[in-house]
């Protein structure tokens, strides 16, 4: 269904946004508005909401409701190996480097379904170093955590994920990673031992241990300058002299005060803590 | 219309070659941003604003996210991200779904600068082989602002201008010859 003027307004917008902040204690009052308005109106049309007034008492009753609300205004959309080059580099330049430490711990913030989890402990594996590595894959959002923890990708995107795999520098055949089952793959245990997944909101939640490599890519570009600050800040303090902050292609550290403590990896939007 | 605040022109396959045909002729001291989405295949991203930069005085530059639109400057839609306007007249940059098997879609940029600029906007659609933009358009016109498309009898592919004539009532049809000389009086 198509309407030209919105189904919901810009006062509607923040009343649902009061509501999940008193309610439910999830603050999305530093989003950007115009995407998440536009996620609002979707799954308002989607779900055939018959009223405003219906909408908001079903999100504010429903714990159910609620939980799909939350998954659906927020962008899950991610792959594996996403922007090759970037991973050629955390390959080349950024995990050979930290693999001369004894232990490497990594944050994977706002880690969605995982696809990006299983790709870095790919790497790993492949310079022999997941044995000593952790990686902290978190995201707000349980639902998208539960489908992370299963290791399960459409099969048709293999197709797509393993040009990715090659363009990123991986040299074996992608498909000894998993085992197709119907429509799906099922990537090796192996590669998820040595993931946490667990939930963890950057808007409201604080640091909880010290890393070599944070990794949070497509996120910041839904928050407001402000809030971006704040999560810029708080990735600074859980991050280690030396460590390196890996964020989305659009993404940027140059407008933070904190940019002067680091140094950017040349061509790619990866920053080495230098001080 | 003389108090424009922004011009968002919208294109698919055949749009390059009008671009480069309208962009040259634009008056150099435009009183608002000119934002550019066009289809494009993903990692192809510093190639579009480095061509078009060459075809005119004006600023041209890729969109970086929370960025201002500044009169005068050309603004294009980085590939793989949807490109949405603020109310503060600010970009933001989106990786959620595609829409209409597009990512940039023109939809997404039409209907949130409708919102953001209301009757002050213009909105072109170009030459392009599937409808995305026409819903974008029914916005633009919703929220008072002005609807042009490409002549489709001028268009490479005529699909994407047809749809847009045949589903709303268009403001002007201009052909590739008068589009500059009615960018250039917008101002």
């Amino acid at each position: 269904m198509y309407s030209e003027v919105s189904l919901i307004n810009d006062e509607q917008v923040e009343i649902l946004l009061a509501d999940l902040l008193d309610h439910y204690g999830y603050d999305f009052t530093g989003y950007s508005r115009a995407s998440l308005k536009r996620r609002i109106i979707r799954l308002y049309s989607l779900d055939k909401a018959l009223s405003f007034a219906e909408f908001r008492y079903q999100i504010n009753n429903d714990p159910v409701y609620f939980k799909r609300f939350v998954e659906q205004i927020t962008v899950n959309v991610t792959e594996m190996f996403r922007d090759p080059v970037f991973f050629k580099t955390l390959r080349d330049v950024v995990l050979p480097k930290l693999g001369t430490y004894p232990f490497i711990r990594i944050w994977l913030a706002g880690c969605s379904t995982g696809e990006e989890a299983y790709s870095i402990s790919i790497i790993l594996k492949e310079l022999n170093l997941l044995h000593k590595s952790l990686i902290y894959a978190t995201d707000l959002n349980p639902v998208v955590l539960e489908k992370a923890a299963q290791s399960m990708f459409a099969l048709s995107q293999m197709k797509q994920y393993s040009e990715n795999y090659i363009a990123s520098g991986g040299q074996l055949d992608f498909s000894s990673y998993y085992t197709a089952n119907y429509s799906l793959a099922k990537f090796d245990d192996e590669l998820k031992r040595k993931i946490i997944f667990s939930t963890h909101n950057l808007v409201s939640d604080h640091t909880f241990n010290e890393f070599q490599l944070i990794l949070c890519r497509n996120v910041l570009i839904y928050f407001d300058r402000d809030l971006q600050h704040k999560v810029l800040q708080l990735f600074d303090e859980s991050l280690q002299p030396l460590g390196y902050l890996a964020l989305g292609s659009k993404e940027t550290l140059d407008f933070s005060p904190l940019s002067k403590n680091y140094k950017r990896v040349p061509a790619e939007k990866i920053w080495r803590k230098v001080s | 219309m003389k108090n424009c605040e922004a011009l968002i022109i919208g294109g698919s396959a055949g749009s390059l070659e009008v671009l480069l045909r309208v962009l040259p002729a634009l008056s150099p001291t435009l009183s608002f941003p000119v934002i550019i989405v066009v289809h494009r295949k993903h990692g192809t991203d510093s190639l579009l604003p480095d061509l078009l930069s060459g075809k005119t005085s004006l600023k041209v530059k890729e969109i970086e996210e929370k960025e201002q639109a500044m009169a005068g400057t050309v603004y294009i839609a980085p590939s793989d991200y949807h490109t949405l306007i603020e109310q503060n007249k600010t970009f933001s940059l989106d990786y959620s779904e595609k829409v209409n098997y597009s990512r940039p879609a023109i939809d997404v940029t039409f209907q949130t600068g409708a919102e953001a600029y209301r009757g002050k906007l213009v909105c072109m659609l170009l030459s392009g082989s599937n409808s995305d933009g026409v819903n974008g358009l029914k916005s633009v016109k919703a929220w008072g602002g002005i609807t042009v498309i490409q002549d489709p009898e001028t268009a490479q592919v005529s699909y994407m201008p047809a749809q847009a004539a045949l589903q709303l009532k268009i403001d002007y049809t201009l052909s590739i010859e008068d589009m500059a000389d009615f960018i250039n009086l917008l101002s």
